[in-house]
């Protein structure tokens, strides 16, 4: 298994914290034609990151740097959880149980499942784990 | 190297006496003046109160503004008979200062330039391209009749033309170059573009401006010059008062022309060595416009330890201008020692605005700076700790709590010409 197909790039924006960012983020989205699957704001002290899992990145990261916004890719995996109660306590112990840190986490509901969307600090490590237990991951060329 | 070791080296015992004797020809100069004359009315001080540097605390400041005042001859000590040459200095606003000087002088501050050139170990074999004004401003004449002094070769190209600046160097075989430091990396760059190579250069003397350490590596790398540090007014001669040797770690001036104090620019008290404060200068061996007590504006302190070249106690690199000074919970702080601290981190960029509010009757100074584009890689954690880098490094420097902004790259104000990056909202309210 290469590991390689499911390391999915995230676009983080560095943001203030001040009215509007994300609103501009999301328009310049849209003019583009940039479906935005998923997004999650972490925010310190006056600024934050805004972090969103889009399906055209190179188009998304393009328009934005040129509006000014500083965009960095960070690389994240996408996993199928179960909708029902224990299903994100599955995956992350699992995790735990290997050591690997979970740095943040979200999810968006898929077409019939809901997706969670982890940053860990051992990526590959993860992605083997979570396939030896037969988790289902998504290919980043199912959805970018 | 050495151009007067004698006086160079002198011991601080016969340094003091040297001092004490030239400042009492200097008050006595001075009672010449009609300035200090009043002064020393008012002060009900005569001349000859004045016998020892600790006298010095009984004379009044000079102020640039009293210069301003006695335009265009007020302060000549001799008649105009005896001035042999005049320069000016432009003020922001309104009249030039006008300085006087009798051929004694032409002559005392040449030899405190060749002191320089020698220090920093040019010699009769060196070619020197001297890249300034060659008019009222005394950066080109001082240092020429410097270098002629010294028997240097004397390129007295002055400023513009860099096509032709450049050629001159590569046609002469220059081996020196005085200029300001943003002149020196303009001249690298257009050397560059039109393939000329200035490899003959080996010192360049860069001054009228402060720069910083990051500047003199790009000069030295780009140039290919080992770069020295020039300071110096018109007030006091022009350049040449305060220079680096080959330590690179702050500039000697020469105590036995001028009588260091460094001040509070606040309450006006002396500072000791190690404290930052303002320069404030009594030139000992001007003839024609004696000054006592000289406040210079600029921002620098005495350095306490001593320097290996066995030269006299050196002045830190300077930072700023008194003006610019700001007083935060009693604390003194320049903006420039925050521009410092903000180039030595990389993951921040170099444009930042400083506020300074009163809350709660307590001054709060808040640092906006940019993230630097390159060094963000989408980790929130990434940016905590520069905000905490930052916040540290200007504790240590400044000893004071900031706090302090990240914002996105290109989005605070850029200045052309003179940078307003300090804000002082406190009494606004
Ligand atoms: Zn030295």
């Amino acid at each position: 298994m290469s590991c390689e197909q499911y390391m999915i790039r995230q676009i983080s924006l560095f943001s203030e914290n001040k009215p509007g960012r994300l609103a501009a983020m999301a328009k310049a989205c849209q003019e583009e034609n940039v479906n935005i699957l998923a997004f999650s704001i972490a925010e310190a002290e006056g600024f934050g990151v805004i972090r969103a899992l889009v399906d055209k990145p190179d188009v998304a990261f393009k328009k934005l740097t040129s509006m000014g916004f500083n965009v960095a890719f960070t690389h994240v995996i996408a996993v199928e959880m179960k909708d029902e109660p224990g299903g994100l306590f599955e995956i992350a112990s699992k995790l735990s149980e290997a050591g690997i840190n979970i740095e943040y986490s979200y999810a968006f509901s898929g077409k019939n499942k809901a997706i969670l969307i982890l940053r860990v600090d051992q990526v590959e490590e993860a992605i083997r784990l979570l396939h030896s237990h037969k988790f289902t991951l998504i290919a980043s060329e199912s959805i970018q | 190297m050495f151009w007067d070791e004698a006086i160079e080296t002198i011991k601080p015992a016969d340094l003091k006496i040297l001092q004490e004797k030239r400042l009492r020809e200097t008050v006595s100069r001075c009672a010449n003046v009609g300035f200090y004359q009043k002064k020393f009315k008012e002060a009900g001080l005569r001349p000859s109160d004045i016998q020892t540097i600790e006298d010095l605390q009984k004379l009044p400041f000079t102020r640039k503004t009293d210069l301003r005042d006695g335009y265009p001859f007020g302060f000549l000590a001799v008649p105009l008979r005896d001035v042999v040459r005049i320069h000016t200095t432009s003020g922001t606003t309104g009249k030039p200062t006008v300085v006087g000087y009798t051929a004694g002088d032409i002559n005392t501050w040449a030899d405190l330039i060749a002191r320089n050139l020698t220090m920093v170990g040019l010699t009769k074999d060196d070619v020197f391209q001297n890249m300034v004004n060659y008019g009222m401003f005394t950066g080109g004449l001082g240092f020429h009749y410097g270098a002629e002094k010294a028997g240097l070769t004397a390129v007295p190209s002055g400023t513009g033309n860099t096509k032709r600046q450049i050629e001159m160097i590569h046609d002469f075989g220059v081996t020196a170059i005085h200029c300001t430091p943003s002149y020196g990396l303009h001249l690298a760059e257009a050397a560059a573009e039109m393939k000329m190579d200035l490899s003959s250069l080996r010192v360049g003397i860069f001054g009228a401006e402060p720069w910083s350490e990051k500047t003199r590596n790009e000069l030295q790398e780009k140039l290919g010059v080992e770069a020295f540090d020039s300071y110096g007014m018109s007030e006091l001669y022009g350049p040449g008062v305060a220079f680096e040797c080959s330590e690179h770690n702050g500039l000697h001036i020469w105590h036995d022309s001028y009588l260091v104090e460094i001040i509070d620019p606040k309450t006006g008290e002396n500072l000791g060595p190690g404290e930052r404060g303002e320069l404030v200068v009594t030139p000992l061996t001007k003839e024609a416009m004696p000054l006592l007590r000289y406040r210079t504006g600029d921002i620098t302190m005495i350095m306490e330890d001593e320097c290996p070249c066995g030269r006299g106690p050196k002045l830190a690199r300077f930072t700023g201008r008194s003006d610019d000074m700001l007083v935060i919970r009693g604390i003194n702080v320049f903006p420039s020692q925050i521009e410092h601290v903000l180039l030595s981190i990389p993951e921040v960029g170099n444009h930042y605005m400083v506020y300074v509010d009163r809350v709660n009757h307590m001054d709060e100074m808040t640092i906006d700076v940019e993230v630097s584009r390159e060094n963000f890689h989408g980790e929130l954690a990434d940016l905590k700790n520069v905000q905490n880098k930052v916040i540290k490094s200007l504790r240590d420097v400044l000893e004071l709590r900031t706090t302090v902004h990240l914002v996105e790259p290109g989005t605070l104000p850029r200045f052309e010409g003179k940078a307003k990056r300090v804000v002082d909202r406190r009494g606004d309210d």
